[in-house]
């Protein structure tokens, strides 16, 4: 059987041209780039290229773009690195209740160490209000952090307009771009962030290479102390051939976003429009508009979302799912309740993410085995009988 | 992650339904938790002539309650009632660590329904507790002290840093016994 992904969300596959571009690194030109010699050069002349990318991605210098191993270390940077070396200026961190728990716990961990965090709410679609950012600044307020899109949501938050008014406050700001890099248009003078993360596995790079832009002249201190890698603000031998494909993977984001958005636009309203339609009372989450342009999430009311994980997983087809029993801690999804959605309806959490060159086809696959599952989970539900029962 | 016994009895699961002339009905869990068990049974001669289920949940709740089906038909209501979680996931060829809770549930769904059958011999029919949303709280889910899942009830027991819990009669948060309550500050009853 032929396997249909749909978890962009979780992984996305390494395009051929950044396996090409990365092979060389782990083979003749396997140099360490802090080396004088010529073989170090031509590592470290990778190692140039891969910042120049990024750099090229986010509309940022190639010196403002710091090389990290993941999304979530970038994330633990920008937040502790920032809060920390500005501290002087205030203790006070304002974050969004929908951020990856690579931007909350940080957070929460720095209230240890003398910190105090705002979280802001957001509405029923996951949207921070910018308002209710403003209102959580005080004159102790040193950085601000909201993601600019949630990947268990979809939904894309209004950074610019947080940025603008932090600005103003002479507030930093930090958006956890994870999700959104290489999916939609970043340009990080035009945002006025101060940082913002990436991580090359959620556009066609491997994993194990992120990177963190930080504007110039931002302070930030170091989370890994050593050598004098990434100006001293990031110790460790880089891990060439993974930043090479993150290179690579920037470059294809930035010939290929339009055609992405362009492919994937059609068959994420095709889902949105129809499993609604063919199952009766399946919900959107997140914004309906202001959403990634690959994804398309929904909570099934009466059944659980591991089960439908399974079901599915069995017809060929990879989701995720927010629900309690899908997560290591056995918690629902934090964003899905940030959102005032019960916690019965949140159980029934499914997200679809497309990946580039998924055909037509696939969807309608999903449309026509999706509503025998549900039938089949709902006959088993007690809740689903009990809803009958109180409808007739 | 889960066995081939597992799966089975996930993508074919025995005995699903309702048994509209039920002589127990047992029902356990709430979907705050995420999970959620009804169980009926009709009752012949002190033996389970049938039992059918209703299952709220995952992969490892809904295989728990088709193999607790598939083993308590037949059996007398003592041999039933000797049903226990191990024996379930033993069955089972085992559930993963973070599911072993589903296996709580089943057993003491089926118990549930006997023991409200039991209350029906003897006249004292009490209806299937109906568990409200606003009732359960997504902190009685995990061990306040580990994190660990586990079923709420009269009797609480945390298996990973082995505590006796109370739930708190004021919030219904969830505290170890005889202290006051983590989450309102209340005194609660020693378990």
């Amino acid at each position: 059987m032929r396997r249909r992904y749909f978890d962009h969300i979780a992984a996305t596959p390494v395009h051929p041209d950044v396996m090409a571009a990365m092979q060389p690194f782990f083979g003749e030109k396997f140099g360490n780039p802090q080396s004088l010699h010529t073989d170090g050069q031509t590592a470290l002349a990778g190692l140039d290229g891969a910042r120049e990318k990024v750099a090229a991605l986010l509309g940022a210098k190639p010196e403002e773009i710091l090389l990290t191993s993941s999304g979530s270390e970038s994330n633990n940077f920008a937040v502790k690195g920032i809060a920390v070396a500005n501290q002087a200026r205030g203790r006070h961190l304002v974050v969004s209740a929908v951020e990856h728990p690579s931007v909350l716990n940080p957070a929460k961990s720095l209230e240890k160490h003398g910190f105090r965090t705002t979280v802001v709410p957001v509405d029923r679609y996951g949207r921070v209000d910018p308002a209710d950012v403003e209102k959580a600044l005080t004159p102790e307020t040193i950085l601000v952090s909201v993601m600019m899109a949630n990947s268990e949501v979809g939904t894309i938050e209004p950074v610019g307009e947080i940025a603008r008014l932090c600005r103003a406050r002479n507030v930093l700001v930090h958006t956890d771009a994870v999700a959104a890099a290489g999916s939609i248009p970043i340009d990080v003078k035009e945002l006025d962030v101060d940082a913002l993360s990436l991580a090359a596995n959620q556009f066609y790079g491997p994993r194990g290479a992120a990177a963190v832009y930080v504007r110039k002249g931002v302070r930030v201190l170091p989370l890994i102390e050593g050598g004098l890698q990434e100006g001293g603000r990031r110790a460790g031998s880089e891990d060439v051939p993974a930043i090479v494909g993150l290179g690579r993977a920037a470059a294809l984001a930035v010939e290929r976003l339009e055609a992405r958005r362009a492919e994937a636009l059609p068959l994420r309203d095709r889902l949105i429009a129809e499993l609604p339609r063919r199952v009766e009372r399946v919900v959107l989450t997140g914004h309906p508009t202001e959403r990634l342009p690959h994804h398309a999430s929904f909570c099934v009311e009466f059944i659980e979302g591991e089960a439908m994980l399974l079901h599915l997983d069995m017809k060929g087809i990879s989701v995720s799912s927010g629900s309690a029993c899908t997560s290591k801690s056995l918690k629902v999804s934090h964003v899905l309740l940030a959102m005032g959605l019960d916690h019965a309806l949140a159980q029934g959490s499914v997200v679809f993410s497309l990946v580039e060159g998924t055909p037509a086809e696939d969807v309608d696959h999903v449309l026509d085995v999706f509503p025998p599952i549900i039938d089949r989970l709902r006959t088993m539900s007690p809740l689903w009988t009990k809803f009958l029962q109180e409808r007739t | 992650m889960y066995t081939e016994k597992v799966m089975d009895h996930f993508q074919n699961p025995r005995n699903v339904g309702v048994l509209a002339d039920a002589d127990g009905v047992g029902q356990v869990g709430n979907p705050v938790c995420g999970d959620m068990m009804t169980f009926y049974i009709k009752v012949k001669g002190h033996r389970l002539a049938d039992v059918k289920f209703q299952t709220f949940g995952c992969g490892a709740a809904i295989a728990v309650s088709s193999m607790v089906s598939e083993m308590a038909i037949g059996k007398t209501l003592d041999e039933a009632m000797a049903i226990t979680n191990e024996t379930v996931a033993e069955e089972l060829g085992g559930l993963p660590k973070n599911k072993l809770h589903c296996s709580n549930l089943g057993a003491d769904a089926l118990h549930a329904a006997i023991q409200n059958y039991k209350d029906r011999q003897v006249g004292f029919a009490e209806p299937v507790k109906e568990v409200k949303e606003h009732e359960a709280h997504e902190e009685a889910c995990h061990c306040p002290y580990c994190e660990t899942p586990i079923e709420t009830g009269d009797k609480v027991f945390c298996t990973a840093c082995k505590v006796s819990l109370v739930e708190c009669p004021a919030c219904g948060g969830i505290t170890k016994s005889g202290e006051p309550c983590l989450h309102c500050g209340v005194e609660t009853k020693k378990a």
